[in-house]
């Protein structure tokens, strides 16, 4: 096991969980490892460390291995944790708040998919203000390579009359842009 | 009552057979639909992923509009789209630096939001009733599967029902002569839009929920939820083929059986959108 020395941890990664606490509104460490969060996860098996564990390295001021953790992307926002915290952490608000930070840090390390995933969705609003269903299964299957992922449910979905081919724009897309030029302005 | 709906990209798309038996149910329940203009995507689980602004704005901006249409209530069917328009809300009255942006972005100043947003099933459960029931659906044995989005976090949303083990749908079911099954997966999540990224994800998850509705008993799994619903109806060949079952159970939603026992027929409710033909079983049992 990798030895850590929690104290120069803490120290370096100070700015970084204030600014996490503040963003959040959560603090990690009222954690007590009880573990709820982890039994009651749908979605742990495919995570590399369950929830607990995150809280638990946020603690111990291990910002980086939570960043590059792909359990920030595999968690499926369905607050069970939230719901079962004894210390009223809202875990699953600080796991959407740590995929926000490593989104604008450019940390995806094994989540490629959801990097292009939520590029494509997002350019999708801001090209036409509402999903274009088709130009998202384009650009993911193209960004991730994954190019027969879902081809299957194309067509029956054409024929059920659920697919539209072309894409709509709302009238007010001039709103819609002033809503993204702001975003990249203050930067959030 | 006038109903401010927000159909979202779901609705109009992939989701339309939920659509459709909105526009079927409400008029007959005395909710008179009204769109709310012009709306915009509300960002889904991409835009609070990767941002605070715009997970905030695009669903606020619909907001804005829909209070402006005169409603007293606001849906939005989708659970994720509702629980973005919930916190938009409450944003748009208790976060003033949010506002703020808001306002400078758009160069308009917003009053206070008044509009009470619901979910779905919180639209309907008070307003129907045994008295609208023509055509009970006797003998249809199903579980009822609420998903996460609808009732959890329970202190952020204050939804009426439990969050554990809900059972507002249970009740409709009960009206509508429908019989429901107890199961433990009611409220167990699907894996939602992991089904774009983590594949093996959603169909373990959705063979867990098929497995235990089928060895609950159920004919039918009953769904508020459009991801709840596509990931475990249109994903469930990808299931079958994936885990070599071979599972032929419905997921309809609830709003479409309601429609059933109200005496619409089967064709105006969106049925044939269905990947999973629930026809064989209604037929059946004599309700089509």
């Amino acid at each position: 096991m990798r030895e850590i020395n929690v104290t120069q941890k803490l120290e370096k990664s100070k700015d970084f969980l204030r600014k996490l606490q503040e963003e959040s509104g959560q603090d990690p460490g009222q954690c007590f490892q009880c573990m709820k969060c982890t039994g009651g996860c749908p979605v742990q098996f495919a995570m590399d460390y369950p929830p607990s564990q995150i809280m638990r390295m946020l603690q111990d001021g291990l910002v980086d291995e939570v960043l590059n953790s792909f359990t920030i992307w595999t968690c499926a926002t369905c607050s069970t944790c939230t719901a079962r915290c004894p210390r009223d952490i809202d875990i699953a608000q600080l796991m959407d708040t740590l995929r926000v930070m490593a989104f604008h840090k450019r940390r995806f390390n094994k989540a490629k998919n959801m990097r292009v995933f939520h590029t494509v969705f997002m350019d999708s609003i801001g090209s036409h203000g509402r999903l274009y269903e088709v130009g998202l299964a384009l650009g993911l299957n193209l960004g991730t390579g994954n190019l027969l992922q879902d081809t299957d449910i194309g067509l029956p979905m054409f024929m059920k009359g659920k697919l539209s081919l072309l894409p709509h724009n709302i009238k007010g897309m001039n709103e819609i842009k002033r809503l993204y030029d702001y975003a990249k302005k203050i930067g959030e | 009552m006038k109903l401010s709906y927000y159909p979202g990209c779901g609705l109009s798309g992939s989701s339309k057979e939920l659509d459709i038996s909105v526009k079927a149910i409400s008029g007959p329940l005395g909710i008179d639909i009204v769109e709310v203009p012009d709306w915009n995507c509300c960002g889904g689980t991409s835009a609070h992923s990767t941002g605070h602004f715009l997970s905030f704005a695009l669903p606020a901006r619909n907001v804005v509009k829909a209070e402006k249409t005169g409603c007293d209530e606001f849906t939005a069917p989708c659970p994720a789209c509702y629980v973005r328009h919930f916190l938009a809300q409450k944003q748009l009255n208790e976060d003033a630096k949010m506002k703020r942006h808001l306002e400078n972005a758009l160069g308009q100043n917003f009053d206070q939001s008044d509009i009470k947003i619901k979910n779905l099933i919180e639209v309907y459960i008070d307003r129907f009733s045994s008295s609208n029931v023509t055509k009970p659906l006797k003998g249809l044995k199903v579980v009822n599967y609420y998903g996460c989005a609808l009732v959890k976090p329970p202190k952020t949303f204050k939804f009426f029902d439990d969050p554990e083990n809900p059972k507002s749908l249970e009740k409709i079911m009960d009206t509508c002569g429908a019989e429901s099954i107890e199961w433990p997966y009611k409220t167990e999540c699907c894996g939602a839009s992991l089904c774009f990224t983590n594949q093996d994800v959603v169909w373990k998850n959705g063979r867990d929920i098929l497995q235990v509705a089928k060895d609950s008993g159920a004919q039918a799994i009953v769904v508020a939820c459009t991801m709840c619903q596509m990931n475990l109806d249109m994903r469930q060949a990808q299931i079958n083929k994936k885990y070599k079952t071979n599972f032929n159970i419905p997921v309809m939603y609830f709003t479409q059986l309601m429609g059933l026992a109200m005496g619409i027929p089967a064709d105006r409710l969106g049925f044939d959108k269905l990947y999973v033909d629930a026809k064989p079983l209604l037929h059946s049992l004599k309700l089509l």
